[in-house]
């Protein structure tokens, strides 16, 4: 998918060179650079033909350890509009934009969210609840609005209608959700990235490793979890696509839990796979964890 | 505190880690087949004096383990198959430019695992999710599963057989100039099965500690058995010994205080090394510089 919006970015900006007056038929589409995949399916939702969206950290890939090359010097240095997450959730993100010679508007898609906090640092993975996703949406829609004031009225609807489809997923992942009993959504993920979905449904995550997915681990630290997965009886852990899956397969078969399925926490899947636009990620976490509980319940 | 109490602890701090937990006892097994093949090996490459050779094959290991890793994902058949084919193929290189030209196998062994190196990195980096694979290449040890403990129980029995029948000649070769030219250098058949068992140890051993960690574990006890073994026959069995204790301590360090497994396994290979070079019976700077009552040379 990347590499297909390359060649149209690549393409359009021949199509500019080649014939400077083309603006004068249709307005010329925005250019827009997301950090990473997530944020470039809602910025692609919100505009839809009226912008080219190029996610720097593709989907599958970690956004936490990211290597910029220099294309995405370039990519930011030919960009109408930088869309990022904020909160230090790509670290890299400041120098790339500074050593593009960027001038334009940076949206920071977080800015409003009501803000839970992990060690005194905020949690930047705010997309995990669909609330606070309407906010980066809304972000993401003034900020087209503004780049590209010609085509308001298609961002405004396009807007509404993606805003209307995450109202109906929360809904209904609160009814369903509402249906387990509390006491019992107790599961373990490799990440703790889930803090925000955690906080909004009510599933508590028990995290494997630490803060980051660079640690390795210890094998105090798997004691440690395999232990308290024995005392707080967790039958159900989950693999991200991020983060190495044979330490939790082995924790799950010392603790005799079962491995539940994979979970998209910080990037999409590849295109054609479960989670490859963000409420196709979302309603797939969902539909996961649930079939993992309800298994679980006597 | 009574013999009891002193007892109890000392079987909470060596013993009941490994009692408790099946991972404990996984890794620990895994870093004993290490250990049995590895001692021979070390002690081969010390003798020969190969010593860096290890450390330059298990950089060619890396780009056949990214090839097998972007063909077949984290399969420990292709990643494992693809680490011996490329490592082999850097040791025929790097065996040929030195029979065919004046160049020295260091020589041509540092060009060809540069080379290797190389390709390896940017194969990792092109791939986009390096984390999977740096997860592999620095091993973890903590997540042995059952394939990966057969495959490096396999290559040590086998390395261990094998060994046994080309011992002589790789000793003589190493002990009398004069054989060693008459069969014209090191380009004998035993030679090309001592680095096939070498590349085979360092397949099994990254699966387990990581490609440099292996290393580690190869190296540092052959070189400190140096220090206490009087004839060529022991130090195989010190060297192994050494090892198997590296393995138990560097686990039981990372249990208690919290230290990822693998750098602290061969650190732990490490303090042995330093403790032998100041404290050993043979060579040591205790037995050169404070005239022991043992004090022999050998």
């Amino acid at each position: 998918m990347n590499r297909r919006s390359i060649v149209a970015a690549a393409f359009s900006l021949g199509a500019g060179v080649a014939a400077p007056s083309s603006a004068l038929g249709a307005s010329p589409k925005l250019r827009v650079v997301a950090s990473f995949s997530i944020l470039a399916d809602m910025v692609r939702e919100v505009g839809g033909d009226a912008v080219d969206v190029i996610a720097l950290v593709e989907p599958d890939a970690d956004a936490h350890v990211f290597e910029p090359s220099p294309a995405d010097v370039q990519r930011i240095a030919k960009a109408d509009l930088v869309v990022v997450n904020g909160l230090r959730f790509e670290g890299w993100v400041d120098r790339l934009i500074q050593a593009s010679g960027y001038r334009g508007r940076v949206v920071v898609a977080t800015r409003g969210v009501t803000l839970r906090h992990i060690g005194g640092e905020p949690d930047p993975h705010a997309w995990q609840d669909l609330a606070q996703a309407r906010r980066y949406v809304d972000n993401i829609r003034a900020a087209l609005i503004a780049a590209s004031p010609t085509r308001a009225g298609e961002i405004q609807q396009h807007g509404d209608d993606y805003l209307r489809r995450i109202e109906a997923l929360e809904r209904s992942t609160r009814s369903r959700f509402a249906r387990i009993d509390p006491a019992d959504r107790r599961v373990v993920t490799s990440h703790d990235a889930f803090g925000y979905f955690a906080q909004a449904y009510g599933v508590s995550f028990i995290p494997v490793q630490g803060w980051t997915t660079g640690a390795e681990a210890s094998a105090a630290d798997v004691a440690r979890i395999v232990r308290q997965l024995k005392a707080q009886r967790v039958r159900a852990l989950f693999v991200e696509n991020i983060t190495d899956p044979r330490l939790l397969e082995r924790v799950a078969h010392e603790a005799g839990a079962q491995v539940g399925g994979t979970l998209y926490s910080d990037a999409l899947s590849p295109p054609g796979t479960p989670g490859d636009t963000y409420l196709r990620m979302f309603e797939h976490n969902v539909a996961t964890l649930l079939a993992a509980l309800q298994r679980k319940a006597p | 505190m009574t013999l009891a109490q002193g007892l109890q602890a000392l079987h909470a701090a060596l013993i009941q880690p490994y009692v408790e937990f099946g991972f404990m006892r996984r890794a620990l097994v895994a870093c004993m087949a290490l250990a049995l093949s590895g001692g021979p090996l070390g002690t081969l490459l010390v003798v020969r004096r190969m010593s860096l050779v290890g450390d330059a094959m298990a950089h060619a290991v890396l780009p056949g383990a990214a090839i097998g890793f972007i063909a077949a994902g984290l399969s420990l058949t292709a990643m494992s198959l693809g680490g011996f084919i490329a490592a082999m193929l850097v040791a025929a290189l790097a065996g040929g430019v030195t029979r065919w030209t004046s160049q020295k196998e260091d020589a041509s062994f540092a060009a060809f695992y540069l080379m290797a190196l190389a390709a390896g990195v940017m194969l990792i980096s092109t791939r986009g999710t390096s984390v999977d694979l740096m997860h592999v290449l620095f091993g973890s040890i903590l997540a042995v599963d059952d394939a990966s403990l057969m495959l490096v129980a396999g290559v040590a029995s086998i390395s261990l057989l094998v060994l046994a029948l080309v011992v002589r000649p790789l000793l003589v070769e190493c002990f009398d100039p004069g054989f060693l030219r008459a069969v014209g250098g090191r380009g004998g058949w035993h030679h090309q099965v001592f680095l096939m068992l070498l590349v085979a140890n360092l397949v099994g051993g990254f699966q387990a500690l990581g490609t440099l960690m292996a290393v580690g574990l190869l190296m540092l006890p052959a070189l400190a058995a140096r220090f206490w073994a009087y004839d060529i026959g022991r130090l195989p069995a010190w060297a192994a010994g050494f090892a198997v204790a590296s393995g138990y301590g560097g686990l039981l360090v990372s249990f208690h205080a919290r230290l990822p497994s693998g750098p602290a396994i061969v650190l732990v290979a490490a303090g042995f090394y330093l403790a032998s070079l100041a404290l050993g019976s043979r060579d040591s700077l205790r037995s050169r510089y404070l005239r022991g009552p043992r004090h022999r040379i050998a």
